[in-house]
């Protein structure tokens, strides 16, 4: 009974079929499997080197003598950072005592969908820089906050919440004392208003993160 | 022989032209012309894609069943698609963090599909290779001249983020065409590139125009072009 069904015509070109797809499937997966493997520490090195590389322009090495990327605090979901997801904060250290922190954080209120910002504040509550990581603001108008299209972004640095009282951090045409360009104003509010929020948290928060005494990542109490 | 080869290479290049005559692939056409480098780079990613996929298909043909051909193809070009991606960004991480989600693109880009359906499967291995990569290079010189265009008229330069390809030596070749230039935003969103790629075909039609109308009219005014 089985031999005479798989004799039939249509069934045995229909296991053909399968069988010749499941060889292709087969070697496809053991082809991907070996690119994966070969790829994966390039790509894990590479992805580093750019976040270091990142990390140099904001907070200059030379001012910390530990592992950046290892030694990181969790920050729960929080509204003065604009982040709906935790996120990473990467503590700089000289002989294991904090000396600046690098925080991420989100202006929802840019000209087209999100600006993702990275800080890196000093202890004294200094910005040492800010830099765009992603953002979707129009090419050639509102991009100028990116360093890519203009130093606008360096206005921020040494600036602080003690050095600028909270009023003059607005653009220009408010009456704060950034710069802007005209044409361009919702983008570089929206900037500095998520800069100056990320400082107040730095400050609120000061104490702890700056507790943080080991080199392993640790959920920031809130 | 040898007239084969020329056919696939005229086709490729301008008769059978991907970007302005099959008009197959537009997606990454428009998205990512906003710069030569850029149009270039996503250009030439596709054509290794094409002419890998047509040289992987093109073997073993007789071996897939009509019935699930184009399973087994789109396997084969996205599992190569997924090789060239994790290649990029081991080898070349700034080029990957610019192009970054247009390379998966590839997979879903109707010319490789298209090319391996039509050709490939009915053709020798190195023709279907040279085919595919043909039509991948007359692919990536319609995405290089509309990047130009397009950066030249938005930005008023030429060959900007050629740094993130080949190092920041290479900042030193990227053009200033227009200096003091403010921008023209239209080039550089969208529209532009519908824009300019209708430039591009028009521009193409005429000059197929014209030579059909050299050809044909001083002796048969009213008789169509011979290859009708």
């Amino acid at each position: 009974m089985s031999k005479l069904f798989f004799k039939n015509p249509i069934v045995k070109h229909a296991v053909q079929t399968a069988l010749s797809l499941l060889a292709f499937a087969f070697v496809g997966t053991l082809m991907l499997a070996y690119v994966f493997d070969i790829t994966r520490a390039p790509i894990e090195a590479s992805e580093k080197e750019a976040r270091l590389a990142l990390f140099a322009q904001i907070l200059p090495k030379g001012n910390y003598d530990n592992d950046l990327l290892k030694t990181t605090v969790q920050i729960p979901a929080n509204a003065q950072l604009g982040n709906l997801q935790p996120s990473t904060a990467n503590v700089a250290k000289i002989n294991n005592k904090t000396v600046a922190v690098i925080l991420e954080a989100i202006a929802h209120d840019g000209y087209s969908g999100d600006i993702k910002l990275l800080i890196a504040l000093r202890a004294d509550g200094t910005i040492s820089g800010v830099r765009v990581l992603a953002h979707k603001e129009t090419p050639g108008l509102g991009d100028y906050i990116d360093i890519a299209h203009g130093d606008w972004i360096k206005l921020f640095n040494n600036e602080s919440v003690h050095k600028t009282p909270e009023a003059q951090w607005q653009v220009k045409k408010d009456g704060g004392k950034f710069d802007y360009m005209v044409g361009a104003t919702i983008t570089p509010r929206a900037v500095v208003k998520a800069v100056l929020k990320a400082t107040q948290f730095f400050e609120a928060n000061k104490a702890t993160l700056f507790s943080i005494q080991t080199t392993q990542a640790e959920k920031l109490a809130q | 022989m040898s007239n084969i080869y020329k056919e696939i290479v005229e086709n490729g290049l301008w008769k059978q032209n991907p970007g302005v005559v099959q008009l197959l692939g537009l997606c990454p056409t428009l998205a990512v012309t906003t710069t030569a480098v850029n149009g270039i780079s996503l250009g030439l990613a596709t054509a290794l894609v094409m002419a890998a996929s047509n040289g992987a298909v093109s073997p073993v043909r007789k071996w897939i069943a009509s019935e699930i051909r184009v399973p087994v193809f789109i396997l084969v070009i996205a599992a190569l698609v997924t090789v060239i991606d994790l290649s990029i960004n081991a080898f070349a991480h700034p080029l990957h963090k610019v192009l970054g989600i247009f390379i998966p693109l590839i997979v879903v880009n109707c010319i490789v599909l298209a090319r391996v359906e039509s050709f490939a499967a009915k053709n020798a291995p190195v023709p279907s290779i040279l085919d595919g990569l043909m039509m991948g290079i007359g692919l990536t010189l319609v995405l290089a001249l509309l990047g130009a265009m397009r950066e030249i008229f938005g930005r008023g330069t030429l060959f900007s983020g050629l740094d993130l390809v080949f190092g920041p030596a290479a900042k030193q070749f990227i053009l200033t065409v227009i200096p003091d230039y403010h921008g023209f935003l239209l080039a550089v969103l969208p529209p532009g590139a519908f824009l300019g790629l209708g430039i591009l075909i028009a521009g193409r039609n005429w000059l197929e125009l014209r030579k059909a109308a050299k050809t044909s009219a001083p002796t048969h005014p009213l008789k169509p072009a011979l290859s009708h």
